[in-house]
């Protein structure tokens, strides 16, 4: 415990020009699976495995992968939706893997979320003003007047018209929907928001809308963004630095530039050459990955990866590799490097 | 495959002529297919892109004839299938094409399997019924077929219940029950929605490889515009129900002309370039109810909209070589002069 302590300090100051807003420490999470008679834990799902990152304020970092490698569980774990089961959450400096009750509330304030499903995150019995207007009402002391104006200027800052506040979710466009959940999020002029997969169930020319804004707002506000998404030309356009994932691990985080210039590890590899050129001329010869992701619960020995790798060694089936820094500010965590 | 491709090569293999669909919502139709004209030549992948409610699965849903009783209807138009006429087979003489001279594949694995029989029974369902085998055969092909889609240990999975197989394979299994009597034409809609990346990429070159073998047509209705790069040859865009541009993938990509298609590719993030702010298109599709009469569809939403976008309803004509398209900044696209000809 100690040497984290001690750790957590030398990282903030190390951040050069901007400081650490968001620090993940050997963060992990585990689903019990229970089964037999008295539904003991017999076995758990990794759901995410010893995840390490930093996010710096007002940066975006994206995390890809592909369904089930943990990047949404990693999301729910920071915001303390999900209790970790080992390692260590710092925002701001202040360690809130374990507060609970009225102080977990409190520190919620500064890091909101927004939802995949714009129609199943909203309350279908409240008014739009009723759902922007809550945690306003639960952290502030604001007068009726006072709270209404503040709603209607959110409002307006999404992009959506002042007559919105008395409609109800179900009377608006997916693309709206999302914009009222992102107004909700921004209710408390959060530090952090984490957007899981903010755009995946939009289609192409109102994605194009709310990723606009999500880019605007976050000049406006001040904002970190923690950015999930399978769509890496999304999280692409989107991010600062990425961090890819695989079965509950981080396969290789790196600046947005270096890691689609020269991805190093094969499963980002592999992951860049399966995306659809938009270009009929240039269809390529892509690394097509044969199988499917294993599961979890039984995840392979050593590098997870190295059942679907192309470049598999028989060592890799042994050592399981740690993130190492490669090029200055790209780690990857395979044994060719 | 030889009787195949001898003789009626000059025909194409489906064509639809000002074909209408419509909905019942309370007392009267409206139509969310609006008289639209298209073909696909044999051996041919032919895209259809859209957002959702611009009718694309619809159109599939009305050449299948698989339209929800009672609410949707075919209201006007043909279509022709191998020099024959579809739209007014009865049930009966349509259960005989279906899933034999053409098949389909959804955009949900999951749901378009039976959960409760095993792979191996819906895929003898196929053989028996279009095919004069026995169970035995049907057997045995059944374990060929999820081997000719790359499924690993084929004979164990025929016996497997559908739960037990991950999207991509469940994919594969409806794909092999697409291609089990061979269609002439295989309408692919969304068959890749639902998928993981690396997986997508696994069934796109499935498919690829099957058309390449089966010598069949294929109709891909997506709306991800890098999916019709990848594999199409030809691509139709639809909004609102009608179809605004028709070309060969590569002009598409490389000269859009509708100011809608414009707008949808500059609204997908490109991996090879970076740019701050990503294309828009503001506003939203009509709904079906009051969807204009005349004029342009998209003239609401069009940042190059004319007053008479809203006055005269553009025709979908050749401008270029192949290349046609709806839009009245093209001269062809207008209907004045040939309005005395009618």
């Amino acid at each position: 415990m100690n040497k984290i302590e001690t750790k957590k300090g030398s990282i903030q100051k190390k951040g050069t020009d901007k400081e650490t807003l968001l620090d993940i420490q050997n963060l992990k999470t585990y689903y019990p699976v229970k089964g037999g008679f008295l539904k003991r834990t017999i076995a758990h799902v990794k759901a995410v495995d010893d995840l390490s990152f930093q996010i710096k304020k007002g940066e975006t970092l994206g995390l890809v992968g592909e369904s089930g490698c943990g990047k949404s569980t990693t999301g729910r774990t920071i915001l303390r939706l999900l209790k970790p089961t080992d390692g260590k959450i710092l925002f701001g400096g202040k360690d809130i893997t374990n507060i609970s009750g009225s102080e977990l509330r409190r520190a919620r304030q500064d890091f909101q979320m927004v939802f995949q499903d714009p129609y199943a995150s909203l309350n279908p019995t409240q008014s739009v003003g009723d759902i922007v207007s809550e945690p306003l009402k639960n952290f502030k002391k604001m007068s009726k007047k006072e709270l209404k104006e503040e709603v209607l200027d959110l409002l307006s800052r999404v992009g959506l018209p002042p007559e919105a506040y008395h409609k109800y979710g179900h009377e608006f466009s997916g693309g709206q929907r999302q914009r009222i959940g992102i107004a909700r999020a921004l209710a408390l002029k959060p530090k952090l928001i984490i957007a899981d997969e903010p755009v995946s169930a939009l289609d192409v020319s109102v994605q194009s809308q709310v990723l606009n804004l999500l880019k605007e707002l976050q000049g406006e506000f001040d904002l970190t963004y923690l950015f999930i998404a399978h769509d890496l030309s999304v999280v692409k356009h989107m991010s600062d630095r990425i961090g890819v994932m695989y079965l509950g691990n981080l396969v290789e985080i790196a600046t947005n530039e270096s890691l689609y210039a020269e991805p190093l590890h094969p499963y980002t590899q592999a992951l860049i050459s399966a995306i659809p050129e938009t270009d009929p001329k240039k269809r390529k010869n892509r690394i097509v990955l044969q199988g499917d992701v294993p599961s979890p619960q039984n995840p392979p020995s050593g590098c997870p990866f190295h059942t679907r790798c192309p470049m598999a060694k028989e060592e890799c089936s042994k050592i399981k590799p740690a993130l190492k820094e490669v090029k200055p500010g790209h780690h990857v965590a395979c044994i060719l490097y | 495959m030889a009787r195949q491709l001898s003789g009626q090569n000059e025909t194409p293999l489906l064509e639809v002529k000002d074909l209408q669909t419509g909905f019942k919502i309370g007392k009267d139709y409206y139509n969310a297919v609006e008289k639209v004209s298209f073909k696909v030549d044999r051996s041919k992948i032919v895209g259809i892109v859209g957002e959702s409610g611009c009718g694309k699965s619809v159109m599939s849903l009305s050449i299948m004839q698989l339209l929800p009783q009672g609410i949707g209807k075919v209201r006007g138009g043909e279509i022709t299938f191998d020099g024959k006429n579809i739209n007014k087979l009865s049930e009966r003489e349509m259960n005989k094409i279906r899933g034999k001279d053409i098949s389909m594949i959804f955009q949900e694995p999951m749901t378009a399997l039976n959960p409760v029989f095993t792979i191996g029974y819906q895929l003898n369902e196929v053989l028996l019924n279009h095919e004069n085998i026995n169970k035995k055969e049907a057997r045995q092909k059944s374990i060929a077929l999820l081997k000719s889609v790359g499924i690993p240990r084929p004979e164990k999975i025929v016996d497997e219940y559908p739960h037990q197989l991950s999207g991509g394979m469940r994919q594969r299994v409806m794909i092999s029950m697409a291609i089990a009597c061979q269609p002439k034409l295989l309408i692919a809609d969304e068959p890749t929605t639902a998928l993981d990346v690396t997986v997508q990429a696994q069934i796109l070159e499935l498919l690829k490889d099957i058309q390449k073998v089966n010598n069949m047509s294929i109709i891909m209705i997506t709306h991800d515009l890098g999916v019709v790069s990848e594999i199409c040859d030809e691509v139709i865009v639809m909004y609102a129900g009608k179809i605004v541009e028709r070309t060969d993938v590569v002009k598409l990509f490389e000269e859009p002309k509708h100011p809608y298609t414009q707008l949808l590719m500059g609204a997908i993030p490109k991996m090879d370039e970076r740019k701050e702010v990503l294309d828009t298109i503001e506003g939203l599709v009509p709904s079906i109810k009051d969807m204009p009469q005349v004029g342009c569809r998209f003239a609401n939403r069009c940042p190059k909209a004319m007053p008479e976008c809203i006055t005269v309803t553009p025709e979908l004509l050749e401008d270029d070589v192949d290349h046609e398209v709806a839009c009245l900044l093209y001269e062809n696209s207008k209907p004045l002069e040939r309005v005395g000809g009618r």
